[in-house]
C-alpha cells in the first residue's frame, strides 16, 4: 500500500521538478538540517504527547488535575506540531518520488492524520472534560488509542529510511 | 592514548558483525534508539521548560521529579542500551566520526550540567519548590540542558552521513585531528 492510490503523479512530479525540492535534493547540509531539527521537534511532541497520555493512564502526574497536564501540554503539542509540519513538508518535497510509493510513509501519513484528529476531538474533549465524568476505561482507552498512532507515526518514519 | 585497537578488535568480535550484517536487528535497535528519544528527551524536555518556569507552573518541581523521573530514567536507560549496541554494531567508524565525538563531547558536559544542578540549587528546592519561576541557577541548568541535548541530537543525526569520515580524504587538518584520522604523510608509501 502507498500513495499511489490517490492517482497524483503529475503532481508528484510537479513538485519533484519544483526549484525547492531540487534546492533541498541538490543541496549537501539542506536535507540534514531539516531532518535534524525534524528530530528535535520529534522529543517535544513526544513530551508533550506522553505527559498528557501517561496521566490519563493513570502514571505520571497523577496526582495532578488532568485537565490542568492538558492545558500545560498543550502549546507545546501545538508548537512541535507545526514544525513538524514544516520540516516534514520540506523534507517530502525533496524526495517526492521515493514518498509516493513508499509503503511505511503512506502509513505513517495515516497514523498522522487520524492522530492529529483524534488529539483535536474525543483526546482533547476528554481530557479537559471536568474529572470523574468520564469512566477511568474510557480515559486508558484513548491513552491507548493516541500512544498507538502516534507511535505509528515515528516507527513508520524511522522505517521509511530502512526501505529502499 | 587512543581507542582505536580496542574499536578494530571490537568490530571483529562476532556478535559486532552480526548485529552490523543483520538484515533486521540494526533497523530495529536502531528505530528504538530514535524513538525512546520521546521518551527520554521528550520528559527530559518537559522537566527543563518546568525549570525555565514556561510549563506546569503550577506543579512543584517534586512532584515533577517523583512522578516523571522513573520515565525518564527508564527512557535514558534504553537509550544508554541501544546507543551501546550502535556503536557495537560499527566501532571503528564511529570512533573516528566527528560527530560522534561531538556527541559524546555534549553528554559529558550534560552529565555535568545536572551534576551542578543536583548538588547545588537542587539541594534548596524546598525553598522554591512552589515557584512558578524557579530561581536563576534552576533555570540556567534547565537552558543548558536543553542547548546540549540539542546538540546531542543533531550529531547524533549527523553520524549518518559521511562528510567528514577519515576514509574521504583530502580532508581539512583540523577535521582529521579532531575525528583521530590515521592519514599517511602525502608521498608516504601506501
Amino acid at each position: 500500500m502507498n500513495l499511489s492510490i490517490l492517482n497524483v503523479l503529475p503532481w508528484i512530479e510537479w513538485i519533484a521538478a519544483s526549484r525547492l525540492g531540487q534546492a533541498i535534493s541538490t543541496s549537501t547540509w539542506a536535507f540534514a538540517v531539516i531532518e535534524s531539527i525534524h528530530l528535535l521537534a520529534l522529543a517535544v511532541i513526544g513530551g508533550a504527547v506522553l505527559m498528557v497520555d501517561l496521566r490519563l493512564l493513570g502514571l505520571g502526574l497523577r496526582t495532578q488535575p488532568i485537565d490542568q497536564v492538558a492545558r500545560d501540554a498543550w502549546p507545546w503539542f501545538v508548537r512541535s506540531w507545526v514544525v513538524m509540519i514544516v520540516t516534514g513538508v520540506l523534507l517530502f518535497v525533496s524526495e517526492p518520488l521515493k514518498l509516493y510509493y513508499s509503503t511505511p510513509f503512506f502509513w505513517k501519513m495515516t497514523c498522522l492524520l487520524l492522530g492529529t484528529l483524534f488529539a483535536v476531538s474525543v483526546r482533547r474533549k476528554v481530557t479537559l472534560t471536568p474529572e470523574g465524568r468520564t469512566p477511568a476505561v474510557v480515559l486508558k482507552l484513548v491513552a491507548a488509542v493516541s500512544l498507538l498512532l502516534w507511535f505509528g507515526v515515528g516507527a513508520g518514519g524511522r522505517w521509511i529510511g530502512f526501505s529502499g | 592514548m587512543s581507542l582505536l585497537p580496542f574499536c578494530q578488535w571490537l568490530a571483529e568480535t562476532p556478535g559486532s558483525i552480526a548485529l552490523h550484517e543483520s538484515l533486521y536487528m540494526y533497523p530495529l535497535v536502531e528505530s528504538a534508539h530514535v524513538l525512546t528519544l520521546c521518551l527520554f528527551l521528550g520528559i527530559a524536555i518537559m522537566f527543563d521548560l518546568r525549570l525555565l518556569g514556561v510549563t506546569l507552573t503550577s506543579v512543584p518541581m517534586t512532584e515533577i521529579r517523583k512522578r516523571l523521573g522513573p520515565w525518564m530514567v527508564g527512557g535514558f536507560v534504553l537509550m544508554v542500551i541501544t546507543g551501546v549496541l550502535l556503536f557495537y554494531a560499527i566501532p571503528v567508524r564511529s570512533y573516528q566520526s566527528l560527530w560522534f565525538r561531538i556527541k559524546v563531547v555534549a553528554l559529558i558536559l550534560a552529565g555535568l550540567n545536572a551534576f551542578v544542578f543536583h548538588s547545588g540549587i537542587d539541594r534548596r528546592v524546598a525553598e522554591w519548590d512552589r515557584e512558578r519561576v524557579p530561581p536563576p541557577a534552576a533555570r540556567r541548568a534547565g537552558a543548558t540542558s536543553l542547548v546540549l541535548w540539542a546538540v546531542i541530537v543533531v550529531a547524533g543525526r549527523m553520524i549518518a552521513y559521511n562528510w567528514f569520515d577519515c576514509d574521504k580524504q583530502p580532508q581539512p587538518r583540523i577535521v582529521n585531528v579532531l575525528a583521530g584520522c590515521v592519514v599517511p604523510a602525502p608521498g608516504a608509501p601506501r
